[in-house]
């Protein structure tokens, strides 16, 4: 196990632990802008990786930071989504200016959604905004001269300055930046006052309040912030998928969103990207892997019934929950510890606490 | 006038099963505090084993109706043992993304089992009705009515005067003390579950001739969230005026409001009783001492 001795407050201040850590990221950055030449047959899964890893990281700072679950984070992808195909196609604005209006949109609506929600804990925060992404969802269906109606709103590509991203590796490199710039704010605020106070939030709300923290300022900056990510990821979405029909934004998809934060790991960026990488690679890996499945006593049509999927997704979900309820990451920083601790690695360092059963109904 | 009367009587059909199916989330929620998202789901393998039974091994109609609420109930309490006990203790999070992985699980079952076609169940209520005046009482409806409240009576008589239902309400009241007094808690929770699965697939089947079965039944389980919340999360008879008023402000503001309000109604109700009072009718809520 090596040991890190800061020896200045710049070292302390830094985004990186040291310099070795910064080299993997770099290196992982270069990996990242050749993929495109060695997988060119995935250029489009991958970036619909990136811009998973947006609405990951928008999910992991309500539920992993600041410990509200959303079960309606779709509807904000769907009002980025419809926002951003609004001002660009109907009024004509310019790309970015579409993006950043959209981004405004979506984060005030995420305000107004945290302003009652300041009311509710738990699992009442989960139902409610259950049943605003399910209000949303009609709004998307009825308001038919904006959003297009049941029949859908075909999307362009996307056109910045002038240039194009048509093209699968351009739009590729598009994703990428903006999952990086969305990353780097994200770390950052995590790290100043705004994000302590959300992780004090999350692990006690009187002990919080007790130190002076203001639960409703700072609740409200959680949905305010996560919406906005997920307005710029809503925007890129549109692009991705080509076509916006109110049905995309389903439950459906808000319990994929969080089934990426609880797969990857709550409580950590990392968590999000890996449950990015985890959602959208898997179905390509089940389709593939139906293809190769032999026919033994009429198992490859059993494989091939479309309603084995989202049980697969399912399945996989309950199995973390019970067996890994840290996530990708928590199984990576075990195997990482075991290796650095090498023959002295204790299982119970990560072991759950057994606890009897707390309750919430108290307040 | 007549045709408020059919709207009551049809509501008052629609939101006895969101109350059946919310008296479920919450006979869970007051016995261990889990939320089960997967609720609906097992309401749609309910209508699902039953239609399974009537349909293609041609058994009686009541016959069938009892072997579904039999298999969903061991299933249920099967589920316990075998799943949710591990997660007791842990944040309610992670309950609520094991119901919904459950649920998924479920509807896919459904689907490979059955099919994702969309069927119907003969019953011996289906397209008959009386006229009351310038009423038309379909006897669909009148068995959901007439089912729900024998349902509730049968519930409230365990509950109050048998000693598994005494035993039980111990258990979700205080469960140390419930062990101290040789309760077997675990084994309460499982009979909670059963009972809780059981009554799922009577809403199942009482709802299957009214509406159609498919994999998809079991989302009527987002609206009986509505109901359970508007009437306070942890309160049986709370669960049921909810479904009812849900079931009620429904059709009407199908009726006497524009297109698209009817599928919204429940979900605005929800909103506002969670935003003006988060207890809900009859919750009550305690503070907790630092």
């Amino acid at each position: 196990m090596r040991f890190l001795f800061k020896t200045s407050y710049g070292q302390d201040l830094g985004m990186f632990r040291d310099g070795v850590q910064r080299n993997w990221y770099i290196a992982l950055l270069v990996g990242l802008l050749l993929l495109p030449r060695v997988l060119p047959d995935y250029t489009v899964d991958l970036s619909l990786v990136f811009i998973y890893g947006l609405c990951g990281i928008s999910l992991m700072v309500l539920a992993g930071y600041t410990g509200l679950v959303s079960l309606g984070h779709a509807a904000f992808l769907g009002i980025g989504a419809y926002a951003h195909v609004y001002f660009i196609h109907d009024l004509h604005l310019p790309w970015i200016v579409s993006v950043a209006l959209a981004c405004v949109i979506t984060a005030a609506v995420g305000v107004l959604v945290g302003l009652p929600a300041l009311r509710m804990t738990g699992v009442y925060l989960t139902i409610a905004t259950l049943a605003f992404a399910l209000i949303i969802q009609e709004v998307f269906a009825r308001w038919e001269h904006v959003t297009g109606g049941l029949k859908g709103k075909p999307v362009d590509k996307p056109v910045l300055f002038g240039v194009s991203f048509a093209n699968d590796v351009a739009f590729y490199m598009l994703c990428l930046a903006f999952l990086i710039g969305g990353l780097w704010v994200t770390l950052n605020i995590l790290r100043a006052p705004t994000g302590r106070a959300w992780v004090a939030i999350r692990d006690s709300e009187i002990a919080a309040q007790s130190l002076g923290v203001n639960l409703a300022v700072y609740k409200t900056m959680a949905f305010g912030y996560s919406a906005a990510l997920m307005g710029v990821a809503g925007a890129l979405f549109s692009h991705k998928i080509g076509f916006l029909a109110p049905d995309i934004f389903s439950v459906l998809l808000s319990i994929q969103l969080l089934l990426m934060v609880v797969v990857g790991g709550l409580g950590s960026l990392h968590g999000a990207v890996y449950g990015a990488v985890f959602v959208a690679i898997l179905p390509v890996l089940i389709s593939q892997a139906r293809d190769a499945v032999p026919a033994w006593g009429g198992l490859d049509r059993f494989v091939k019934q479309p309603g084995l999927e989202p049980g697969l997704f399912g399945l996989i979900l309950v199995l973390f929950i019970l067996f890994e309820p840290l996530g990708i990451y928590g199984r990576w920083t075990k195997i990482k510890l075991y290796f650095a601790m090498f023959p002295l690695y204790k299982r119970a360092t990560f072991r759950r606490q057994k606890a009897y059963m707390r309750s919430e109904r108290l307040r | 006038m007549d045709t408020i009367l059919q709207l009551v009587l049809n509501g008052l059909a629609v939101g006895c099963i969101y109350g059946l199916v919310a008296l479920g989330f919450v006979l869970i929620y007051k016995a261990t505090e889990l939320v089960n998202f997967a609720q609906g789901d097992l309401l749609m393998l309910g209508a699902f084993t039953c239609y399974m039974f009537v349909v293609w091994y041609g058994v009686a109609y009541w016959a069938a109706f009892a072997l579904a609420i039999a298999i969903v109930g061991l299933f249920g309490a099967a589920l316990d043992a075998a799943v949710l006990r591990r997660v007791i203790g842990q944040p309610q999070f992670a309950v609520v993304m094991l119901t919904i992985g459950l649920g998924a699980i479920f509807r896919s079952f459904a689907s490979i089992t059955w099919g994702s076609e969309i069927y119907t169940l003969p019953t011996p209520f289906s397209a008959r009705a009386t006229r009351l005046g310038g009423v038309t009482v379909s006897h669909e409806y009148v068995s959901i009515i007439v089912g729900t409240i024998v349902l509730c009576g049968a519930l409230y008589a365990f509950f109050r005067y048998t000693k598994f239902g005494v035993a039980m309400q111990a258990a979700s009241q205080n469960q140390l003390a419930a062990y101290y007094m040789g309760i077997p808690v675990k084994r309460m929770f499982s009979l909670i579950w059963a009972i809780s699965a059981g009554v799922a697939a009577i809403a199942g089947v009482l709802l299957a001739p009214v509406s159609l079965i498919d994999i998809n039944l079991g989302f009527i389980g987002l609206k009986a969230f509505a109901a359970a919340v508007l009437g306070g999360f942890g309160s049986i008879p709370g669960a049921l005026v909810g479904g009812i008023t849900i079931g009620l402000i429904e059709l009407f503001a199908g009726a006497y409001l524009p297109h698209g309000f009817k599928d919204v109604a429940a979900y605005v109700v929800l909103l506002l009783v969670l935003a003006v009072r988060p207890q809900g009718m009859f919750g009550a809520v305690g503070r907790k001492r630092v």
